[in-house]
């Protein structure tokens, strides 16, 4: 490191050694990190990006990978923005973040954030380039993650807190392998990428528009040791023919709730594998992983536990640590910790024997395959109709998807009669889809005659039903 | 209905509803090549279980998930046992 030179992912990706022998792979393009030592993926133009807020707006994820490693502690802020996130948000965190740079793979970028200052293009493909990297920063990582009303909100870290979970060094003799089926642009992938770039480890990226079965293939073939997913990704996996195609030596699963059948059904068929399931979530950080093979966590784990001290209060999961997030950026952000430096994730537990369960969320959050549904903004498009006095959106057990969205709907004149029903459900669903993603929209509507609203004038949300 | 008529009924509905083409469901058909994706076979669970009363994914002791449409109704007539 140079005098002034701050830690940086650059540095540590150096530090873990072996460069010429690791890998990141996406779908078509695969970039050794020695290639970075005197190479660029942003076209010798990183001097540009010094000190900036920089919006990383990628479809590849291997760009976005190399992008991340080239700038962190180069420019001041870096904002990850998945390949989902919808356009119609882009202009909010652009405000928020005080975005003035972008870097971008796409060719043009959409109207929302064409005039924000500097745009750079980037390339899973490194050419040659001496840009200078001395860490002069301590970045701000901001990830993106949903808000009540479909608002996203912005939550900032740093990558120390970001790898507090990570046991940083060197390369082992055969180093791992990772990869994983999320995006590397929200919290659960991202510690998947700082893990294998921290560790002196490889990454095989999944890519959004690939089917399951070719990424498995692709994983396969580049010997994958260590994977990570939720468990509808493992669902998903295990009902594809190409499941058979890794061997992973260690599958994690993260980002719902890992029931017994999906844990058994991974242990049969990977036997070799250890199978872990881990808490963590975007403001609180990672929490905990478990892998005796079972459902939820043993109680023993709240407490102190490492550098992580857990409580339970109001019946939620409450953390503490050094891992959890600075701040929100933007108008209006509320403090993400307690006074008392904890920070309530809203995750209700249950306790049987001598083991905590995952029952729901507080605030009635719906996970369908790892997607946060917020019922106000679903309830909301319902209520656009003009036949509907009120409606109340809730959770639904799946076990494909661990959770569907269902909506009980109060009318303001009951209907005639069966076909008045049908076409008002159809009706109703189709205000849904106008505005709403897919897997928001109600799988099944139900007309009810009322719903209970508590003294204060708000519907009563019971905590999900989505024991293990 | 047959269960098998009931599930393949299932599947086609879904599929109109999502805006999904589907090839003609034979047996050997992959889940993963009919064009429904993880959210539209959620739908056709769920759905599945409302009208059968059971859902097999959970509480079944086979083994493995199934993998194709024929593998998918067998998955279901040994739950239905």
């Amino acid at each position: 490191m140079r005098p002034n030179d701050r830690a940086s992912l650059w540095n540590a990706v150096n530090a873990a050694g072996n460069l010429s022998d690791r890998f990141l792979c996406g779908v078509g393009a695969t970039a050794t990190l020695s290639d970075l030592v005197r190479g660029s993926c942003l076209g010798g133009r990183a001097a540009e990006l010094r000190g900036r807020s920089v919006l990383v707006f990628t479809k590849s994820q291997l760009t976005a990978a190399l992008a991340l490693i080239e700038l962190d502690g180069v420019a001041r802020r870096l904002v990850l923005c998945p390949s989902d996130f919808p356009f119609e948000h882009l202009l909010a965190v652009v405000d928020s973040a005080a975005v003035n740079a972008i870097v971008s793979d796409w060719t043009s970028l959409p109207r929302e954030i064409s005039g924000v200052g500097c745009f750079i293009t980037c390339s899973p493909k490194i050419a040659a380039a001496n840009d200078d990297r001395t860490a002069e920063h301590q970045t701000e990582w901001v990830l993106l993650t949903s808000g009540t009303t479909g608002q996203p909100k912005l939550v900032s870290h740093t990558l120390a807190s970001l790898a507090g979970a990570i046991e940083i060094g060197r390369s082992a003799p055969t180093p791992p392998v990772w990869s994983t089926f999320y995006d590397i642009r929200r919290y659960g992938g991202l510690q998947i990428f700082l893990r294998a770039v921290l560790t002196g480890a490889s990454l095989v990226l999944s890519d959004a528009e690939e089917p399951t079965a070719d990424f498995l293939i692709r994983a396969g073939a580049h010997r994958v040791t260590h994977i990570s997913g939720t468990p509808s990704h493992w669902r998903r996996a295990l009902m594809s023919p190409s499941a058979n195609r890794i061997a992973p030596q260690y599958v994690r699963l993260s980002g719902e709730i890992a029931d017994q059948a999906i844990l058994n059904h991974l242990h049969s068929f990977y036997p070799q594998a250890k199978i872990a399931h881990a808490f963590a979530s975007t403001e609180a950080g990672v929490a905990f992983d478990v892998a005796d093979g079972l459902a939820g966590f043993p109680a023993s784990l709240i407490g102190s536990c490492g550098n992580v001290e857990m409580k339970v209060e109001d019946g939620s999961l409450r953390i503490r640590s050094q891992r959890i997030a600075g701040r929100y950026l933007g108008p209006r952000a509320e403090p993400i910790a307690a006074p008392d430096g904890f920070v309530d994730t809203g995750d209700m537990l249950e306790l049987r024997g001598d083991r905590y369960y995952f029952v729901g969320r507080r605030d009635g959050v719906i996970n369908v395959g790892g997607a946060k549904v917020h019922p106000e903004e679903v309830e909301a498009a319902i209520n656009r109709h003009p036949l509907v006095r009120m409606s109340l959106v809730h959770t639904r057990k799946n076990p494909i998807t661990g959770a569907l969205v269902v909506a009980d709907v109060v009318l303001k004149t009951a209907p005639a009669g069966t076909g008045q029903t049908r076409t008002l459900e159809q009706e109703i669903l189709q205000f849904c889809r106008e505005t709403l993603p897919r897997h928001k929209v109600p799988a099944a509507i139900r007309f009810v005659n009322n719903l209970a609203v508590a003294a204060t004038g708000k519907m009563v949300r019971q905590p999900c039903a989505m024991s293990s | 209905m047959s269960l098998r008529s009931e599930i393949l009924s299932q599947f086609d509905q879904v599929a109109r509803e999502q805006d999904k083409k589907l090839p003609v469901l034979t047996d050997n058909l992959e889940l993963m090549d009919s064009g429904l994706d993880s959210l539209c076979l959620a739908i056709i669970v769920s759905r599945l279980e409302d009208i059968l009363g059971i859902e097999p994914f959970s509480t079944s002791e086979d083994v493995s998930f199934p993998r194709t449409v024929g593998e998918f109704i067998t998955f279901y007539e040994n739950a239905a046992k």
